[in-house]
């Protein structure tokens, strides 16, 4: 084991929790010990019914449905494990629940009737671990192709099988029409994708069109799936982190975040100070540019084209920042575990002020440009429009949230790095229109910008850029040149990887669309035995459909855009 | 619950209806306009092969087989860079070195150049600073079999110009800028003492 860490906190069970608890028959739930989330340990039988409660029970209010995915223990008697990842926003709680299934009896209810949001994730669950889910109405597979056989997050899938899709095979959407209304014969079903310019990224949109407007439609998604999940339980810890890179790649420093900490908090070690204020500057200059680039692009969709030129220059200062500081400007890899690639360049707090001087008069001049142009206003007010309470229950996260009204932002909710060192705001809107979806953006670029400026008025901290712990970060080269046990450290390191302690954990941070999770689960080797990444872009991508029927069909180029939904995030 | 179950959708005032506003958006187009014809402004495209855009010395481009004095390859085939590679593009073939205190060399060193990630791992990897990255990002190949990069054209660049390093475990360029940043703040130190010792000699010289 490398650091020693002290033994984890015994699970707090709250009053609210207990109080639910003694309302089901003795022995259906188990809290599980030892975890640093409360878990409770669900019999399958009382599941739907445990859900309602612990929505609707004004003590417990667990409104937002996480997470979904399973675990594959192929040596236990119950080889599976369901997780759901719940989430109370008004009281602030989180509880997992999870529900152990044997191989031959692989059935779980459905909990699409309490939170719509797990739609998707029972898609998923069906597609990767072949676990039925009894009522879904839509059960088939999503990520992988339909001429794909087995289930590959099993663990006896083997990941270098390749799985050839005929053309019979292919999905052919069918939808529930009203019939006989129509009359002109004007209806027709068009397909945009998954390689359409206005489609960002692969995804295919079919929508059956009444005229202009969209009567039933249909989304597809998967062209971009790359089994980020199966690879990362096939390489060690550290090699994990070029693949959360191109989770969201407009944001790709985000995700190097939230794996470094998952991982960090499971080796309890602690990061050095300069590397937690660097990376709380590089998230917030990568938020921006995320942000700039969904606005840019939304813009775009609508027709106005000169703000994207002003948002991507931007973009472009920032990506030269980033390659000053790691080499890479898109896929940057620039967290390692404990730390940073390298010690930041002696220019960094210089061109961080450049920056922030060059920053805010394009957004003014975007502001100016749109804002209160009549042309955008009637193209986006209104338009895609979903209250908050039903945004919370599709498992809406991050600015899209925030825009229907619901002020959950994890960088308040969970501080971590320097965010409660600082003052800044959650700025909460109340249209949940395309909109207000845009405006809620350009105010959180000001809320960064803050947050960075407080940050560089405090200076850097001086200190080493990565944790002195030869079990987690490679030596410093120069011992590595010269000094034997550095040598050995290194070599070790490097062919067994870091030997991350048994155990499991969720840790989240703020990505650009949203709350970015990371569950990891160790068996005490140097690779991860299942890493579930939390996807902010997939329960929102999977209320589209939602969102466009009854609106024309440039309305629904629009709200794509400004629902900032990245593939490579999506589909993993 | 206490999620707002409405939308408040915003509210156009009469000013935003009569489309006035889009004169001051017109005003920002043409402000940019002018400011880019007469030079102003930066510029953010470059015309490519002509032009090339200046990456820092951390870039990780093309990678580079360091050479010894004698201009033998410097890697000693101990795998660690295929090892921590996670595209897994690195292949190497081990042979015996005639130098005994060696002990081993690559006789094979391949790098498929459309596999790799370009994340710099077997950089971190090298304890020999036998593989380090170039900042060239050009790299087009006709055919696949084209961009397995073998041992001579790896060892190759570094035969040409230093100034086209890229991502390496030291960067002696910003050592010496970071000198130069410290001389400086002593420096400053020195002058500011200095001149408080000018103004102390003067005041006690007035008296």
């Amino acid at each position: 084991m490398p650091t020693l860490a002290p033994p984890l906190p015994e699970t707090q069970t709250s009053p609210d929790l207990e109080q639910i608890r003694a309302k089901f028959p003795e022995g259906s739930i188990t809290p599980q010990q030892g975890t640093d989330w409360p878990t409770w340990i669900v019999r399958r039988d009382i599941l739907v019914d445990l859900a309602r409660e612990l929505r609707d029970n004004p003590a417990t209010q667990l409104d937002l449905m996480a997470d979904l995915f399973g675990v594959d223990y192929p040596d236990r008697e119950e080889r599976f494990d369901v997780v759901y990842n719940l989430y109370s926003i008004p009281r602030h709680s989180r509880l997992f629940l999870k529900v152990p299934l044997r191989e031959e009896d692989a059935v779980v209810p459905s909990l699409i009737d309490v939170w719509k949001g797990v739609d998707w994730f029972e898609r998923e669950l069906f597609d990767m671990f072949g676990i039925h889910v009894a009522g879904h109405p839509n059960l088939r597979r999503i990520l992988c192709h339909e001429g794909f056989q087995g289930h590959a997050l099993r663990k006896d899938y083997d990941p270098a099988r390749r799985w050839i899709l005929t053309e019979d095979k292919i999905y052919k959407p069918h939808f529930d029409l009203p019939e006989g209304e129509d009359d002109l014969f004007e209806r027709m079903t068009i397909n945009i994708g998954p390689s359409h310019p206005a489609m960002h990224g692969t995804f295919r949109l079919m929508a059956v069109l009444d005229g202009e407007t969209i009567i039933a439609s249909d989304v597809e998604i998967g062209y971009l799936h790359r089994c980020f999940e199966k690879m990362s339980e096939t390489h060690s810890w550290q090699q994990v982190i070029p693949y959360t890179d191109r989770l969201n790649y407009c944001s790709a420093f985000i995700n190097n975040v939230g794996y470094c900490k998952t991982v960090e908090k499971m080796l309890r070690v602690e990061v050095p100070p300069k590397a937690i204020w660097a990376r709380t500057i590089l998230s917030e200059f990568s938020r921006i540019m995320d942000h700039c680039v969904c606005n840019g692009t939304t813009l775009v969709d609508a027709g106005a084209l000169t703000n994207f030129w002003y948002m991507f220059q931007i973009r472009e200062e920032i990506y030269g920042l980033l390659e000053a500081v790691c080499g890479a400007r898109l896929t940057v890899s620039a967290c390692r575990i404990g730390g940073l690639i390298q010690d930041l360049p002696p220019d960094f707090e210089a061109r961080c002020r450049t920056l922030l001087e060059m920053i805010p008069p394009f957004i003014e001049d975007v502001e100016k440009l749109v804002d209160k142009n009549r042309i955008w206003l009637d193209r986006s007010v209104g338009i895609a429009a979903i209250s908050g309470e039903e945004a919370v229950n599709w498992g809406w996260t991050g600015p899209c949230l925030r825009a229907s009204g619901v002020a959950y932002d994890v960088r308040k909710a969970y501080p971590y790095d320097l965010y409660d060192t600082v003052e800044w705001e959650v700025p909460v809107l109340f249209g949940g229109d395309v909109y207000d979806r845009y405006r809620i953006r350009m105010l959180e670029i000001r809320q960064s910008l803050k947050i960075i400026r407080q940050l560089l008025d405090r200076g850097m901290p001086a200190g080493p850029h990565i944790v002195d712990d030869p079990h987690v970060a490679l030596p410093p080269k120069e011992a590595c040149y010269n000094e034997m046990e550095a040598m050995i450290y290194h070599f070790k390191l490097i062919m067994d990887g870091i030997q991350v302690p048994a155990g499991e954990t969720y840790d989240l941070v703020e990505g650009a669309n949203g709350e970015l999770g990371f569950y990891a689960i160790s068996d005490g080797t140097g690779k991860p035995y299942r890493l579930h990444c939390r996807p902010p872009c997939f329960p929102i991508f999977s209320t589209f459909p939602r969102l466009i029927n009854g609106g024309s069909l440039s309305d629904s180029i629009v709200s794509l855009g400004g629902l900032n939904i990245i593939a490579g995030e999506l589909e993993r | 619950m206490s999620h707002p179950t409405e939308t408040q959708p915003y509210k156009q005032s009469f000013y935003e209806r009569t489309y006035l506003p889009l004169l001051g958006g017109m005003m920002v187009t043409i402000r940019h306009f002018l400011r880019n014809l007469l030079g102003r402004g930066k510029m953010y495209t470059i015309e490519y092969p002509e032009e090339r855009r200046n990456y820092s010395h951390r870039f990780r481009g093309h990678h580079i087989l360091t050479t010894r004095p004698d201009g033998s390859v410097r890697c000693v085939a101990c795998y660690l860079c295929a090892q921590n590679c996670p595209a897994e593009c690195i292949h190497i073939e081990a042979g015996e070195h005639p130098d005994v205190n060696i002990e081993k060399y690559p006789v094979v060193y391949e790098i498929d150049m459309l596999r790799c990630i370009f994340c710099g791992y077997c950089v971190d990897a090298c304890p020999e600073e036998a593989i380090i990255m170039s900042n060239n990002y050009d790299m087009a190949y006709f055919t696949r079999e084209q961009s397995i990069v073998g041992k001579g054209d790896l060892m190759k660049p570094f035969t040409f110009d230093e100034s086209q390093l890229g991502y390496r475990p030291r960067f002696p360029e910003e050592d010496a800028q970071r000198a130069k940043m410290r001389r400086g703040a002593f420096d400053l130190v020195a002058a500011a003492k200095q001149a408080q010792a000018q103004e102390e000699h003067k005041v006690a010289a007035g008296r």
